[in-house]
């Protein structure tokens, strides 16, 4: 289970179409015939429902978008550590990191989600000095438990991606830092982490694609997210395709936009040539 | 006193072992069941998408335009879209479609079972990435070996029986291992649409039981053996296919 693998699977920049491929006569075609498939779709299905729905759907994709940003980022604070200890860690603090990132990675997401919400959800009550602290408004609901499991499954990954990274760091600019008399602190904070954050971030924006495709499962816990809007929808006027396709649609345009996003940062990196 | 009594329960419920037993108070027996079912469901759509994949690989290399397009916009969607999402649209839209056929040929509507629809399902979405990991794995063989074929007279199929696919198995391996995992890890999802695999029956179990944390714990642990078992295979398969191979680093 190598990292590079992992990275090829997810949706990159190269994978966007280009512009300028468009006009070729097959596909006018195709693009024709699609178009047609999607006029189809509107005239033939019913979409009265969508102008009711339209602002829960609207707050059902921030709260996506929220579920996205927030796991990812407390994931990657978490994944630093758990990779420096993996590279230069004592044996212990590296053992339970591989523990720990073992475990993330060689079980379900969904089964971890509802261990927590429905596991220590059901534990969580059951001792006072928890119902009387002033956590308890918050550990009531479900979306701390969607963030934590969500937050936890990012670190495991990425953690694996930033072990790769530290490791890949050559052995010579951090001894040219330590040569310049560079504490180990300002070594980590001016050279290791920079150098290694920028040859984890190709893997990172891939992982960010596959983080997304992970934010509807909090809806099984009743985190009320657009794929939890999409299910109302559906239970609501009793259809089964329309919201569904429109769910898909909506889910292409977030990983498009987020994919589009990337590769613009990205080039905003400067890299200097390998 | 109560509240005494609810702790003393919490306790007893986290190291109830005999709730795991394997005959009919324990629910250890329909446990095993649904790690079987999920790994029926795993082998079935992983072959599936595999057969998927070296199909969609060869359009995508050597196809026609329009093949390749389709084959484009196959992938693109499927890696695209999470897969909680495809799921539930190939559950409906699959078994809807096959029993609308079945109608039009004058055949009554078949009741199909959810471990062919999980098949199917699964299979579909892994098709996708085995698609994109064979096609890297062939564009890795040299194009000499190819063409040295070709130029032998071998016939497509025999190149691709000799030479193709076992020269870029080597590349292959780590992704199509990775896919594996995956697959384990995705037949979780099913739960979603009610089929009784291994993560939807330790639910149940946890919530007949209201012991949540231990068999969702037996439940991970059932999950993690898989990996780490499959993950000795994987090691044995790609030392075996790198045989020959210079190391790297």
């Amino acid at each position: 289970m190598t990292n590079e693998t992992t990275h090829a699977l997810a949706f990159t920049p190269e994978d966007l179409p280009k512009g300028e491929n468009f006009l070729k006569p097959h596909r006018i075609v195709l693009i024709l015939f699609a178009a047609g498939l999607i006029v189809a779709i509107g005239v033939l299905m019913r979409w009265d429902w969508l102008p009711r729905y339209l602002p829960r759907l609207g707050w059902g994709i921030l709260v996506s978008m929220m579920m996205l940003f927030t796991t990812s980022i407390l994931g990657f604070l978490l994944a630093v550590p758990l990779g420096l200890v993996q590279v230069t860690g004592p044996w212990y603090l590296k053992g339970l990191a591989k523990i720990f990132c073992t475990v993330i990675r060689g079980t379900p997401l969904l089964l971890q989600l509802w261990l927590l919400y429905y596991g220590l959800g059901s534990l969580f009550p059951q001792f006072p000095a928890i119902r009387h602290s002033f956590l308890w408004p918050y550990l009531r609901e479900a979306w701390p438990y969607g963030v934590a499991a969500l937050t936890i499954s990012f670190a495991a990954y990425e953690g694996e991606v930033m072990r790769g990274a530290f490791a890949g760091v050559p052995a010579g600019e951090l001894e040219a830092a330590r040569a310049y008399g560079m504490s180990r602190w300002s070594m980590f904070r001016r050279i290791w982490l920079p150098r290694a954050v920028h040859r984890a971030l190709p893997t990172l924006n891939g992982e960010t694609v596959l983080q997304l495709k992970s934010t509807p499962l909090v809806a099984t816990i009743t985190v009320v997210d657009v794929y939890a809007v999409i299910s109302k929808v559906r239970q609501e006027t009793y259809l089964t395709y329309e919201p569904l396709l429109l769910l898909a649609l909506i889910y292409l345009c977030l990983t498009g936009i987020l994919v589009v996003a990337f590769r613009y940062f990205e080039n905003r990196i400067p890299t200097r040539g390998a | 006193m109560q509240k005494e009594h609810e702790v003393a329960m919490a306790a007893d419920s986290i190291i109830n072992w005999s709730l795991l037993s394997l005959s009919a108070p324990g629910w250890g027996g329909v446990l095993l069941q649904g790690f079987l079912h999920s790994i029926q469901i795993a082998v079935g759509g992983y072959a599936l998408g595999l057969l998927l994949g070296v199909g969609g690989a060869f359009g995508k290399l050597y196809g026609g335009p329009v093949t390749r397009d389709l084959l484009e916009c196959y992938t693109t969607i499927v890696r695209a879209v999470p897969e909680l999402v495809l799921i539930l649209l190939l559950y409906y839209a699959g078994t809807d479609l096959l029993n609308q056929l079945l109608g039009a040929v004058g055949l009554g509507a078949v009741d199909i079972s959810g471990l062919m629809a999980g098949i199917f399902v699964i299979g579909v979405v892994q098709g996708a990435y085995s698609t994109e990991v064979l096609r890297g794995a062939i564009k890795a063989v040299p194009a000499g070996q190819i063409e040295a074929a070709r130029a032998y007279g071998m016939s497509p199929g025999k190149v691709l029986r000799r030479v193709t696919l076992p020269a870029m198995l080597p590349y292959a391996i780590p992704g199509l291992a990775n896919l594996w995992l995956i697959a384990t890890k995705d037949t979780a999802l099913l739960a979603v649409v009610g089929f009784s695999e291994l993560t939807l029956v330790t639910r149940q179990a946890a919530g007949a039981t209201k012991a949540y944390l231990l068999f969702f714990c037996a439940a991970g642990a059932l999950y993690l053996t898989l990996t780490l078992v499959s993950n000795i295979f994987i090691g044995a398969l790609e030392r075996h296919a790198r045989r020959g191979f210079v190391e790297q680093r």
